[in-house]
């Protein structure tokens, strides 16, 4: 049964055969669980999936009005607050730690009548690029069990890759949605910052984090970021900006629309078939009438130094309620409030929390601001008026979404500049706060997903989206699937159609059910 | 040597809006613990703030009260630190741009005006309340308190003795109380006030080293403790010693401040803008509106009552010090009494209560026509000063109409004129005896018909027009 797994397919395609009513939602619900089941315990895209509690709250939900996303199961990264789900960021600092209160992004996904699939695994507090940071274990990348999925959303990412999810949310503060996509092949998006509200989003670098979708192909994250994306009163950073019908805008020929290839993205130790894969999207581009030309973001080499002083200073500041005191991890013993402190937060974090804190608290201390942080806020700055003057000159900026293909699992663990440098090419669009969307562009002759980069001017989601579904009809990256799937595996691409879902198939899930 | 005493406030001031100042919680003082938390407040992971729009009015209100130059920009900073009252373990507050800066306040300084600068004001959240139980070896965190819209009020060091620190205070919480933000109340915390004093050799102008003194529970606190710091910093200067900079706390039983850490303890709060607030424009027509629609203040207020009330300068001043005290007395006054006998009354023996009762204005609630009906009572000769003193006792401890308490109590004095003359016609056709004396020049029968009328009536004859009525009646019987 696993070629015909419903979970295998986009949520554009489910939608179809639920209102045809050729699926139901209960029959996905089974294919979702079976394929965790069998393939979670290796892949380990989910910290933990309370079947039990899915079933009943599927049940609760029956009756729910019928809504864009109406019987879609969307799977949800370990830091965004479900109201009575554990939410533990991937930290042993809030195991056991259920908010009282849904996300605004939970809301509007619940009132478009998805059913939510926690805990997707992840970074501890999305600190990392390969999900081994995790306190609750490592991701596998679904195409070489070796190899991580990226990070901080590598469970997102490999979840929605490997057919344990229909689509997923992750969050983004320095790369976190795109280079996980791009290590699985599948479509990440950064919105804008302040385009989706980030309340209910445990704070990693507040000036910096956004959620976004992980899904299959650019129509799903389309139609999932049309969901979210909003103004919200809570979040005094989400703007007062419409949203867009971004699954219309999507379909506007690109024919006119210019690309801009910043040069300062030619960096050394960027892997020659990342190079030729963007090479090769290039051409396909300007078959499509799209003129390609060199732009320049003279700051780009600032970026990740800037983005290590900021990011971990708010982090530092907004890791600072882990105290033991309300809620969460508190180490044992009786010792002085100081002794709660101090062991509480060092068996509490692990080390990249640890790093980071220490670097954050570092860059703001008297003496220490003005050379540190307030210098950072100037570079961000001048980083954000690269991109205005880029964006002069072209609407859309193509750049590889990360250096390499996916790394080895425990090959840049011990390096953490190694790792910090896996985000050069991410980490500007949210310093910059400019949306920016990651989808496959080729493979390596390993058959590891390689990700191409698209970056637009702030609110311009509609463009993004139309400049990826151009290239995704034009290419077949998307219809690969790797071999850890619960679709199968099918290297040479061809994915399940709505089709191949006929009423016998749907016979045999019904059996399959009693 | 003789030194002079520098001194500067920092006063603490929660505005008393219906909501806390990032989330819709109540503020209001005295619920069960915790039972006003939300998410927000708690700190909880994911949570962000939202600006309470009231909040940047009243900050602008009394920005503008005191004189201050509201900030073009809106700001805020974190202020880090670990402390269990505190959910984040920052405190969002103002760092670089505070919502005011450049005011003062005009205090009376031996008959002259003075005017003590306000360095700046700014917005900030309250943390919560740590209570401590004596007989467990845990603390409790209530966080009702957490997160209550805070201005903080800082003094130039402008005032040069505990006398014009206290002046000041009062003057600061009357202009307050005018503009009806704050309750003012510092046995509830809705105002505290943190002291710096140093000294230094009267006439020299650099500053000493600061010592800054916590924990004062009242203005009369801060008075004792500055007085006390004065004196003991003098004698170390004295004694040749150098004094350490430092936060003192004061003791008020032992009436004595203590060392509680100093200045190399001092925290570094790594201060940085507030990520989760945007900063924005403060509106200018705002600012202008806000100026427009500012109440009468208690100078202004003053100067009024002097001149409409033909007042003194001081008892216009005493008695629009406090709000609830102006309102009084202009109520009653407006109430059809006059205004110097209330006036009296407010300054003399309400002042006087409140003083023994250590009570604030506010704790009693008169009504204005009461103390107007008091005024009439003893126009008209219906009860006596005497009698007046125990009515006003009764009215303000059990919140009684005077007119109400005479009526109920029969207490009121007989002064109608039939009345009265009917009863001297009693007493002398019953006492033959006594206006005989009289006839005969006895003038201490008078005194004993007088008694008897009093018996007669049980005391509630006016005693002038008693006495006159019944002389009146004598000689009408003689002739």
């Amino acid at each position: 049964m696993p070629s015909g797994s419903l979970v295998a397919l986009t949520i554009h395609e489910l939608r179809g055969l639920l209102e045809a009513k050729q699926v139901s939602v209960d029959e996905i619900m089974q294919d979702l669980l079976a394929a965790l089941e069998r393939l979670n315990p290796q892949l380990h895209a989910y910290i933990a999936v309370d079947a039990v509690r899915l079933r009943a709250q599927l049940k609760e939900r029956s009756g729910a009005s019928a809504g864009p996303l109406f019987g879609i199961p969307i799977t949800i990264k370990d830091n965004i607050c479900v109201a009575g789900e554990e939410t533990a960021c991937g930290s042993k600092m809030l195991a056991g730690f259920r908010p009282p209160y849904d996300a605004t992004v939970i809301e509007r996904l619940r009132r478009a009548g998805a059913w939510l699939i926690p805990r997707a695994n992840m970074d501890e507090f999305a600190f990392g690029s390969s999900t081994e940071n995790s306190a609750f274990g490592v991701t596998r990348n679904p195409w070489a069990v070796d190899r991580v999925p990226g990070g901080s959303s590598g469970g997102s990412a490999c979840a929605v890759a490997a057919d344990l999810a229909v689509a997923a949310l992750g969050s983004d503060t320095g790369g976190s949605i795109r280079q996980p996509a791009a290590f699985c092949g599948v479509v990440g998006l950064k919105p804008t910052y302040g385009r989706v509200s980030r309340y209910g989003l445990v704070a990693f670098a507040s000036s910096l984090d956004q959620i976004g979708p992980i899904t299959k192909d650019v129509t799903d994250c389309a139609l999932v970021l049309s969901v979210i994306a909003g103004h919200d009163a809570r979040d005094s950073t989400s703007a007062p900006v419409a949203v867009a019908d971004y699954v219309s805008a999507m379909r506007t020929p690109v024919k006119g629309l210019r690309i801009g290839i910043p040069k300062e993205y030619v960096v050394e130790g960027i892997d020659p078939e990342v190079r030729s894969a963007i090479d090769q999207a290039i051409t396909v581009f300007e078959r499509l009438g799209v003129a390609c030309t060199r732009v320049s973001l003279p700051r780009t080499s600032f970026a990740v130094a800037t983005y290590y002083v900021i990011a971990t200073a708010e982090a530092s500041s907004n890791l600072a309620r882990y105290d033991g005191v309300q809620y969460g991890f508190r180490a044992s013993g009786n010792g002085s409030l100081m002794d709660m402190y101090v062991n509480t937060r060092t068996e509490g974090f692990g080390a990249e929390p640890k790093r980071r804190i220490l670097l954050g608290t570092y860059v703001l201390s008297h003496g220490y601001y003005d050379a540190y942080y307030l210098k950072a806020l100037k570079v961000r700055t001048l980083i954000k008026q690269d991109f205005d003057e880029a964006f002069g000159q072209c609407d859309v900026i193509l750049t590889p979404t990360a250096p390499t293909p996916a790394f080895r699992i425990g090959e840049k663990l011990h390096d953490p500049l190694q790792m910090y440098l896996s985000d050069i090419f991410t980490i500007s669009a949210n310093l910059a706060g400019v949306p920016a969307l990651s989808l496959p562009c080729g493979f390596s002759k390993d058959g590891l997903p390689i990700g191409m980069q698209l970056l637009a001017a702030p609110f311009k989601e509609d463009v993004l989206l139309r400049t990826a579904y151009a290239y995704e009809q034009a290419t077949e990256w998307h219809l690969r699937t790797p071999a850890l799937s619960a679709k199968g595996g099918s290297a040479s691409g061809g994915s399940v159609q709505p089709s191949a879902i006929s009423p016998k198939s749907k016979q045999d899930k019904l059996k399959a059910d009693s | 040597m003789e030194y002079e005493t520098v001194i500067g406030l920092e006063v603490h001031l929660q505005l008393n809006t219906a909501t806390k100042l990032f989330c819709g919680c109540s503020t209001k003082f005295g619920a069960p613990p915790n039972s006003q938390t939300c998410p927000v407040c708690l700190g909880l992971p994911g949570v962000l703030p939202v600006l309470n729009e009231r909040v940047l009015d009243w900050g602008i209100r009394v920005a503008l009260a005191f004189n201050g130059e509201v900030a073009p920009l809106m700001k805020f900073d974190r202020k880090q630190y670990f402390y269990p009252d505190l959910p984040k373990n920052f405190q969002i507050s103002q760092y670089d741009k505070p919502l005011a800066q450049h005011g003062f306040l005009e205090i009376a300084v031996d008959g002259q005006i003075k005017r003590i600068g306000i360095h700046r004001i700014h917005l900030e959240e309250d943390a919560g309340k740590l209570l401590h139980d004596a007989h467990q070896t845990a603390s409790f965190v209530d966080f009702n308190r957490t997160g209550i819209p805070l201005l903080e009020i800082v003094s130039e060091p402008d005032l040069r003795s505990s006398d014009e620190a206290y002046q000041y205070l009062v003057g600061l919480k009357a202009v307050v109380q005018y503009l009806e933000v704050s309750t003012c109340n510092m046995e509830e915390g809705s105002l505290r006030c943190d002291t710096n004093v140093s000294l230094r050799p009267r006439g020299s102008t650099p500053l000493g080293s600061k010592v800054e003194v916590k924990n004062l529970n009242s203005f009369r606190a801060v008075k004792l403790a500055l007085e006390y710091e004065a004196k003991r910093q003098a004698a170390l200067l004295e004694r040749g010693e150098r004094i350490p900079q430092e936060t003192r706390l004061w003791d008020a039983k032992a009436q004595r401040t203590e060392s509680m850490r100093s200045k190399e303890g001092a925290a570094d709060y790594r201060y940085f803008p507030e990520p989760d607030l945007v900063p924005f424009t403060i509106n200018r027509e705002l600012v202008a509106r806000v100026q427009r629609e500012l109440p009468e203040l208690p100078a202004q207020r003053a100067a009024r009552v002097q001149a409409s009330y033909q007042l003194s300068t001081y008892d216009a001043q005493v008695l629009t010090q406090a709000r609830v005290l102006a309102d009084l007395f202009e109520g009653a006054v407006r109430a059809g009494a006059k205004a110097k006998p209330i006036a009296n009354w407010i300054m003399g023996d309400l002042l006087a209560y409140l003083n023994t009762k250590h009570l604030e204005p506010e704790d009693v609630k008169l009504r204005p026509e009461w103390l107007a009906h008091l005024v009439e009572l003893i126009d008209q000769g219906a009860i006596s000063g005497k009698m007046a003193k125990d009515i006003f006792l009764q009215m303000v401890e059990c919140l009684v109409d005077p007119l109400q308490l005479v009526e109920e109590s029969g207490l009121r004095q007989i002064v109608d004129a039939a009345a009265l003359e009917r009863i001297a016609e009693a007493v002398i056709q019953a006492n033959p005896k006594s206006v005989e004396a009289y006839r005969n020049g006895k003038t201490n029968a008078l005194t004993h018909l007088m008694g008897q009328a009093m018996k007669q009536s049980q005391g509630k004859v006016h005693p002038q027009q008693m006495n006159e009525t019944l002389k009146r009646k004598l000689e009408e019987v003689a002739r």
